[in-house]
């Protein structure tokens, strides 16, 4: 299934997507299969966290997750294996999402050649504004491509990404309330995947409720792009997930779902309330 | 008073490859504003007058550029002058960047101030501005420093700040700096981030070492009046993030004719030990705090610990024009032991008197070797960044434990 077909079933069952976010590693080697296997039926992408050692982007809730995840000796080649064991268990799209040094440490063509052999479909990377490295983009769209047998065909995402290469690996990047027009002019057309647009300025966590201006800045993202938006950060219950839904086009869940594991509530019960509150 | 143009960074913030802005998008519109707002006030008479006149009448510049006679007669070669950065108010170079950004940051119409710290002295630097100019201050410092260095947690909280412990990581300054970097990404739009070294991203590295440049600049001049010439043979400097080796470096650096430029990294316990603060020596370019630098991580990309006797230089990384000198020959770098430099620490004091701090005492380790290599007429310059009262429990500690020892016994032997 496309990253476009996703969220087009979703809207065509009248819902805004779910995105809910599982770490390789976390809660221990084998058991992050388990979490995948809860948060499956609930979503409609999964995104699939590469634990890493100093994410600054993330708030205490994922930051010790990545902790306890690379105390088990957790490798990058662990977390592809553990994308190919996801991969076998559904066909829906997969987005990793890994901080850029891993990246430059296994090397860029190297490890994009990796995740989209092991069946990710994008990639979502947190400190990366896509500026800084075009280049490093363009590999990551082309990932895999020359082994393709027949030439690829053009995706619909390519459509309105503005001349980028057809789709390898699709490429999603963050946008803020404190974006600007000329950042959302300059990021936007480089999210092939979808907008993954930060509800409030600050880290990944669980909050009460999302700031009032949400869909204003949707609106601002939608006047240049086509590419689905999904909302992000705070994300918890079902008067968020209706924020999020009334705004956008999806919503990530993290933070509240290890928040969750950490308290040994279900993640059904979360995921259940989430999704109403997604339905329109 | 003017600050200097180089000819690095680019409008992108690149040293060639080093450097850039790898940050969540919610900064880069605030790295954006204060890049814009930095490059109107370097340029602003006003601005220049204030940080003109704090520097003169409350850092106490321009510091002496003092010759080291019992050092330089000792070891028997170059002659070694000393850039006592360490007579600075609050005791080492921090404050000519943290002033700066101060008065910054009171242009820009923020009121609050957040600053990472490792052992605290960039820490009581920022809150010592703070204070002067009435701002609001938070100091991030990792839990485990902020137990072992009780003193400038103190000092911190007397100049009005608050300390906030961080207990995630390594609990060092590596994690107090990732904590800084989501406290500005929560309130960006009312805070201010002090960065206390040339790290961080653009337009971090290019202002604090636009500030710091006051010191070579300084040593030129000085040098001028003493030797009849501007340029030292050799410049030697402590490279942790390296915001004094930058100081004493960059006003040489771009020119044809450049003088030797010696950064000096923490060995601790040597290189094949894996525990030392070795990024050029022994690291690989990568993004850390936002900017492209070399940089210790392992196969898969998670940040490697540093290590250091000197807190000052127990960081991972090390700036992105730091990386650049080093790629493309500017500059040399080269690693000193804790074990040296505790011998360069207490050298420095039995022979004149002075008690450097750990950072600087590298520096002074090498120049130990350095200088016998040279001949009389040629001069060395070391920036002496810091002095040494914060260290000396740390030392006494040391010593006791029986590593000190070997030390003791080479600056004896060496006045007999």
């Amino acid at each position: 299934m496309t990253t476009r077909e996703a969220f087009a079933r979703a809207k065509a069952e009248g819902r805004a997507a779910l995105i809910p976010y599982v770490m390789a590693g976390y809660p221990s080697r084998g058991a992050d299969l388990e979490m995948v296997k809860q948060v499956l039926p609930y979503a409609d992408l999964l995104e699939v966290g590469l634990p890493y050692s100093d994410p600054l982007g993330d708030g205490p809730v994922i930051q010790r997750a990545s902790e306890q995840a690379l105390r088990q000796g957790i490798r990058v080649a662990d977390v592809a294996a553990f994308v190919r064991e996801i991969r076998a268990l559904t066909d829906k799209p997969l987005f990793l999402m890994t901080y850029i040094n891993p990246v430059l440490a296994v090397g860029p063509e190297r490890f994009f050649e990796m995740f989209k052999e092991a069946g990710v479909s994008g990639l979502i990377l947190p400190d990366l504004p896509p500026d800084e490295e075009p280049e490093l983009v363009a590999l990551a769209h082309r990932a895999g491509l020359e082994h393709q047998m027949r030439p690829a065909q053009p995706t619909e995402s390519a459509s309105f990404s503005r001349g980028l290469a057809p789709v390898g690996l699709e490429t999603t990047f963050l946008l803020a309330p404190t974006s600007t027009e000329a950042r959302i002019q300059t990021v936007a057309p480089y999210c092939t995947g979808f907008v993954y647009t930060v509800s409030v300025a600050g880290v990944t966590g669980a909050r009460d409720k999302l700031p009032e201006g949400l869909p204003e800045l949707v609106g601002r993202i939608r006047r240049v792009t086509e590419a689905p938006v999904a909302i992000g950060f705070g994300i918890s219950n079902r008067a968020t997930a209706q924020q999020a839904a009334q705004a956008a086009d999806g919503a990530v869940i993290a933070s509240a779902l290890i928040r969750a594991h950490e308290e040994g509530r279900g993640l059904a019960e979360v995921l259940r309330e989430v999704r109403a509150g997604l339905e329109r | 008073m003017q600050l200097p143009s180089y000819p690095l960074p680019d409008a992108k913030g690149r040293y060639a490859e080093f450097g850039g802005r790898y940050v969540p998008e919610t900064l880069m519109p605030a790295l954006e504003e204060l890049t814009g707002a930095y490059l109107h006030y370097k340029n602003d008479p006003e601005f220049l007058a204030e940080y003109d006149y704090y520097l003169r009448e409350y850092v106490g510049r321009p510091s002496p550029l003092y010759l080291a006679e019992n050092l330089t007669r000792h070891l028997g070669g170059a002659k070694i002058y000393l850039k006592r950065e360490d007579l600075n108010h609050t005791g080492a170079h921090k404050i000519n960047n943290t002033l700066g950004q101060a008065l910054l940051c009171k242009r820009m119409g923020k009121k609050r101030v957040i600053a990472e710290t490792g052992a605290g002295q960039h820490g009581v630097s920022v809150a010592t501005v703070a204070a002067l100019m009435g701002l609001e201050c938070v100091v991030y410092q990792g839990a485990e420093d902020v137990r072992r260095q009780a003193l400038n947690v103190f000092r911190m909280k007397l100049l009005g700040a608050e300390v906030r412990p961080v207990e995630s990581g390594t609990r060092t300054l590596k994690d107090a700096t990732n904590e800084a970097i989501r406290d500005w990404v929560t309130n960006v739009r009312e805070s201010f981030y002090i960065i206390g070294s040339v790290v961080g991203p653009h337009p971090y590295p290019m202002m604090a070492r636009d500030f710091q440049s006051i010191v070579g600049e300084e040593i030129k001049a000085q040098l001028l009046q003493k030797e009849g010439r501007e340029n030292p043979d050799v410049v030697i400097a402590c490279v942790g993030g390296g915001s004094n080796a930058i100081g004493a470096f960059a006003p040489f650096a771009y020119q044809e004719n450049r003088p030797r430029l010696i950064g000096v990294e923490a060995a601790g316990h040597g290189a094949a030990s894996g525990l030392h603060s070795l990024s050029i020596g022994a690291g690989r370019k990568g993004v850390l705090h936002g900017a492209k630098m070399f940089l210790l991580y392992d196969d898969d990309g998670q940040i490697r610990p540093a290590h250091s006797v000197s807190a000052g230089l127990d960081y991972p990384g090390v700036g992105p024009e730091h990386s650049y000198y080093a790629e493309a020959g500017l500059a040399e770098y080269v690693g000193i032991t804790d074990e040296e430099a505790l011998e360069g620490f207490q050298l420095l004091c039995r022979l004149e008197g002075i008690i450097p701090a750990l950072e600087s005492a590298h520096a002074i380790a090498y120049a130990a070797k350095l200088a016998p290599e040279m001949e009389p007429e040629q001069v060395i310059v070391i920036n002496l960044s810091g002095r040494g009262d914060k260290d000396v429990v740390e030392v006494m500690r040391v010593m006791e434990e029986g590593q000190g020892s070997r030390a003791e016994g080479f600056v004896q032997g060496g006045q007999s």
